[in-house]
């Protein structure tokens, strides 16, 4: 099918955008990289009359060094993420859910800011935000709003953006030092959105944790932190039992529904493997660095 | 009533342009208005890969992009590999591999495999067939597929693709 027709404003700078955003809504979507935005257009599940498209908008697409923190701006493409030394380096839970986006030629126009407003419950980068506490800045031409991350996902394809309020920046803390990190999920084939996949971070004090930060996806209606499991591992330790037990309790606290790709009760067991998994190698990757 | 833009870009190292309503996806404007009726259009949502082109030195899928967003772009098609009748390497080994069959998928094919291999050097099997993997074939199966495009990155680097499997 093809899109219904719209207006299509292409701005130069985030005022100019905030402005036409602040005209046009509700009735206007923003455009970011298009890779889910312009099929359910195609399909006319989408049919905004105005379409203000940021591609043009060279002042959104960066990665910065602002110390303890990575400031990357909304329309970062995830190609560029991806080959990004720094968000490798400093941030390799955002490069470890990047490459499980899609394919290369989705890559090559997704944005990270795209990515996370759409707010799609099975994507890997709210996940990877939420359980890395970044915040997300949101501007509109009443000013910033810095959101943090817990408060940001509101259910599925749902935020709580204002309708004139634009996803500017996501500012991502870096990874402490003794820490590791891992994104895995299952999808049914490689680049399809994930049947259930976790993100996790852990940090190590000794034989201890000292911090841990595990969230799933595909496993609700909007991605969630998995608290039961994160108090399992920090009462039992970076230790085999302790994964089985994280394992258990995320498959119990996550709230799937059964659909044409896989039924709850599978997710809901996966959510629990997914978990195992990516303790396991968050904290290798944490002994390495100890 | 949405007026038409004229967009005007660079596809295949000629400036082409032509008139578009917003709402007119590139792959269509390729299709319909410039003649370069190789781009495919599959399933207009970005899953197939057929529409695949380069934009601007990168892979993207033509049927999520309006055309009034390529203006100023370079576009590469399907129709730029070739050099009049001389085949492009990657196509003459696609037909010596037997990596095609009825061929609607090929054009995507091919957009796909010049942007994997010429964007990274150490090239892995795995790495080939993970990037292949972003374009649908429902005929003539995968493993010609790999290793014609195996065999391009070994042509491109002189190694690579196959000797590094495992690694991936």
């Amino acid at each position: 099918m093809k899109p219904a027709p719209f207006t299509h404003l292409a701005p130069t700078s985030i005022p100019e955008a905030l402005a036409m955003l602040g005209e046009h809504a509700p009735d206007a979507r923003v455009l970011a990289g298009g890779q889910s935005l312009v099929p359910m257009m195609n399909f006319r599940l989408a049919r905004p009359a105005v379409l203000i498209d940021l591609n043009r908008v060279p002042d959104l697409a960066y990665i910065r060094d602002n110390g303890d923190v990575l400031a990357i701006g909304a329309m970062t493409r995830e190609r560029t993420i991806e080959n990004s030394e720094l968000v490798h380096d400093a941030a390799p839970l955002i490069h470890q859910a990047t490459i499980h986006i899609g394919h290369l030629p989705i890559r090559s126009r997704g944005t990270i800011g795209g990515s996370i407003a759409n707010a799609d419950p099975a994507a890997e980068y709210p996940a990877a935000v939420l359980a890395l506490d970044c915040i997300l800045v949101a501007s509109s031409v009443r000013g910033n709003r810095r959101i943090a991350a817990a408060d940001f996902f509101d259910g599925v394809l749902s935020t709580t953006l204002e309708p004139d309020e634009i996803l500017t920046e996501i500012i991502v803390p870096k990874l402490p030092p003794l820490s590791g990190s891992a994104f895995v999920e299952i999808a049914r084939r490689h680049g399809d959105f994930a049947l259930a996949g976790v993100a996790a971070q852990i940090t190590l004090d000794g034989d201890n944790v000292s911090d841990v930060r595990l969230a799933a996806c595909g496993v609700g209606p909007a991605p969630m932190r998995l608290v039961t499991a994160e108090a399992a591992i920090r009462a039992g330790g970076p230790t085999g039992d302790a994964f089985d037990d994280a394992a258990r309790a995320a498959a119990a606290e996550v709230d799937p529904d059964g659909d044409v790709h896989a039924t709850a009760a599978y997710r809901r067991r996966l959510a629990g493997v997914m978990t195992r998994r990516a303790l396991a190698k968050a904290t290798e990757q944490a002994r390495r660095a100890s | 009533m949405i007026e038409n833009q004229t967009v005007s870009f660079t596809v295949n190292g000629t400036v082409r342009s032509g008139e578009a309503e917003p709402r007119m996806l590139l792959a269509d404007f390729l299709r319909d208005r410039l003649q370069l009726t190789g781009t495919h259009v599959g399933c207009e949502h970005g899953v197939c890969g057929a529409c695949t082109v380069i934009c601007n030195g990168e892979a993207v899928r033509s049927c999520l992009m309006f055309a009034v967003q390529a203006d100023g772009a370079e576009i590469r098609t399907i129709e730029g590999l070739a050099d009049g009748a001389e085949m492009h390497p990657l196509q003459k080994l696609f037909s010596e591999h037997r990596a095609l069959q009825c061929g609607f998928c090929t054009p995507g094919m091919l957009m796909t495999a010049i942007d994997l291999v010429h964007s990274n050097p150490n090239l892995t099997s795995d790495d080939v067939r993970t990037g292949m993997s972003a374009a649908l074939c429902r005929c003539t199966g995968y493993e010609g597929i790999v290793n014609a495009v195996e065999a391009y990155a070994r042509q491109v680097y002189g190694r690579g693709a196959g000797e590094g499997e495992g690694n991936g």
